[in-house]
């Protein structure tokens, strides 16, 4: 089945990590995005960059940032192809922002 | 209990796994489980039990969890909904069940779900028990824990939660997962009307008897029989009975050495972990002349392994008990528990052994306040009273 796996990361984190530490995050990423398990993934620009839209009363409202406001910022997003949730749990445990102060959530796709 | 329900409770799980299993899915094994017990009871009153009561039951099951599907298919393709999925028919066996209880175990208790889920469903699943049962475990509606169990349900399917064995790189946090609810359903025990305790020793044992060589398992097993062979005297009426006065002939001799046994095993394995530690300190405090300072050395490697202020208050006990109440009480009130009933009952000892009178009473009193069950509610008044 299919799971969207949802990065959300603390802005900066990764960024201040010490050069060494910093490649090695960034080769794990693009080996993530290599797994055969993978269908898409994509790192997101800074949350200063995103655009909200919604319809009120028939009209669009357009403001700057992103839905919720918290400490963590959606980074990016990996579409998987899994067994089960354990397989889906034991990809995402070695997304690098998981042990950077991030959180990877892991939503199941309604199948189409 | 009738010798029938008996039969029903202990063939549930095995039954249940096995269909899940088959199935593949939760809610249809619960159902096809449920119509394979209602016949039995219909049938075997009169018929008679069959040689292999588990094997009918689940091959019974499998038949009508195939006749549902045929006919939920008919439905679907007449009125031209989503497919339902395939289900092999040829590979019944009818002699050979293959335990899956611990599969099940492991989907029941899977981290993913809500611990209160987890609870409930292992109570459901592997005890076997109804959801009125539970519900009244837990002092709860029926309704609600309705609710609350077809939501995991929905989650295992959805989510798509495995029945499976963890693989080796996840077991041990997936052990600990369930050891820590069936150790709450033992909590629990002393509650509701429904005997959570000897159930959640039934689990134990039954995750024990799957996983043998897992000293934890074992190690919570000991714990909560040693600490349930002394339920008959923990109580005298509404009052609660410290483990000095207790009357050891209500203790129930059977528990203590099957025990002591679990124990044992626990420690030829190796087992230092914090369930075998705790069982270990159970098992000396059930003995005549109880060594205090091999408990305080007990209690430390607790507090090595918990980082818990709770044990450390436990171990000052010990400490006292061993002889020095002073230190206990420099212990003691370095800990921040201010809330905690027992910090303060325990305060309240310390100090009345040390003569500290009026700061004892003070201490007493600050417990009294916290209180909220009707024993200790009485054992603290009574203590009061002793000024």
């Amino acid at each position: 089945m299919q799971y969207a796996l949802l990065i959300h990361n603390q802005p900066g984190i990764e960024e201040a990590l010490p050069e060494p530490e910093r490649a090695a995050a960034y080769a794990e990423y693009l080996a993530l995005a290599d797994d055969p398990r993978c269908i898409e993934a994509a790192q997101l620009q800074p949350v200063e960059t995103v655009t909200s839209v919604r319809m009120t009363g028939g009209r669009t409202l357009v403001t700057d940032g992103p839905f919720a406001d918290s400490k963590e910022v959606l980074g990016g997003f990996c579409l998987i192809e899994a067994d089960h949730l354990d397989d889906a749990l034991a990809l995402a445990a070695r997304i690098p922002a998981a042990r950077f102060g991030g959180v990877i959530e892991i939503w199941p796709v309604v199948p189409r | 209990m009738t010798g029938l329900e008996q039969v029903f409770r202990d063939e549930w799980s095995r039954v249940l796994a096995s269909l899940v299993g088959f199935l593949g899915d939760f809610e249809r094994a619960e159902d096809a489980a449920q119509d394979a017990f209602t016949i039995a009871a219909q049938r075997w009153p009169t018929s008679g039990m069959p040689a292999n009561p588990g094997a009918w039951l689940v091959t019974t099951a499998r038949h009508r969890a195939i006749d549902r599907i045929r006919r939920d298919r008919t439905l679907a393709e007449k009125i031209q909904l989503l497919p339902v999925p395939e289900v092999v028919v040829d590979d019944i066996d009818d002699t050979v069940i293959k335990d899956e209880r611990l599969e099940l175990i492991f989907t029941c208790c899977h981290p993913a779900l809500p611990l209160d889920g987890q609870v409930a469903l292992t109570l459901r699943a592997l005890g076997g028990l109804e959801t009125a049962e539970i519900a009244r475990a837990f002092l709860m509606s029926e309704e609600t824990m309705k609710r609350r169990l077809s939501r995991a349900k929905n989650k295992i399917r959805l989510a798509g939660i495995p029945f499976a064995v963890p693989e080796a790189r996840m077991l041990p946090d997936r052990v600990d997962a369930v050891l820590a609810v069936i150790y709450l359903i033992y909590n629990e025990g002393y509650q509701g009307r429904v005997d959570l305790g000897a159930e959640a020793i039934r689990l134990g044992r039954v995750l024990a008897g799957l996983l043998p060589t897992e000293p934890e398992v074992l190690g919570l097993l000991a714990l909560m029989l040693t600490h349930h062979a002394r339920r008959q005297a923990r109580f005298a009426g509404d009052d609660l009975v410290l483990l000095d006065d207790q009357d050891r002939s209500l203790w129930d001799d059977a528990l203590i050495s099957d025990g002591r046994a679990a124990l044992d095993r626990a420690l030829a394995l190796g087992g230092r972990g914090a369930y075998v530690v705790q069982a270990a300190i159970a098992s000396l405090q059930m003995r005549e002349a109880i060594d205090w300072p091999r408990v305080v050395a007990l209690y430390q490697r607790l507090v090595q392994l918990t980082g818990s202020p709770v044990v450390e208050l436990n171990q000052a006990v010990a400490v006292a008990q061993a002889g020095d109440p002073a230190a206990a009480l420099r212990t003691v009130d370095r800990l921040d528990l201010g809330r905690y009933l027992y910090f303060h009952s325990t305060r309240g000892e310390l100090l009345r052994r040390l003569g500290r009178r009026a700061d004892a009473r003070a201490a007493y009193e600050r417990a009294l306040e916290l209180a909220t069950s009707t024993p200790e509610r009485r054992f603290l008044t009574r203590r009061l009273e002793d000024f």
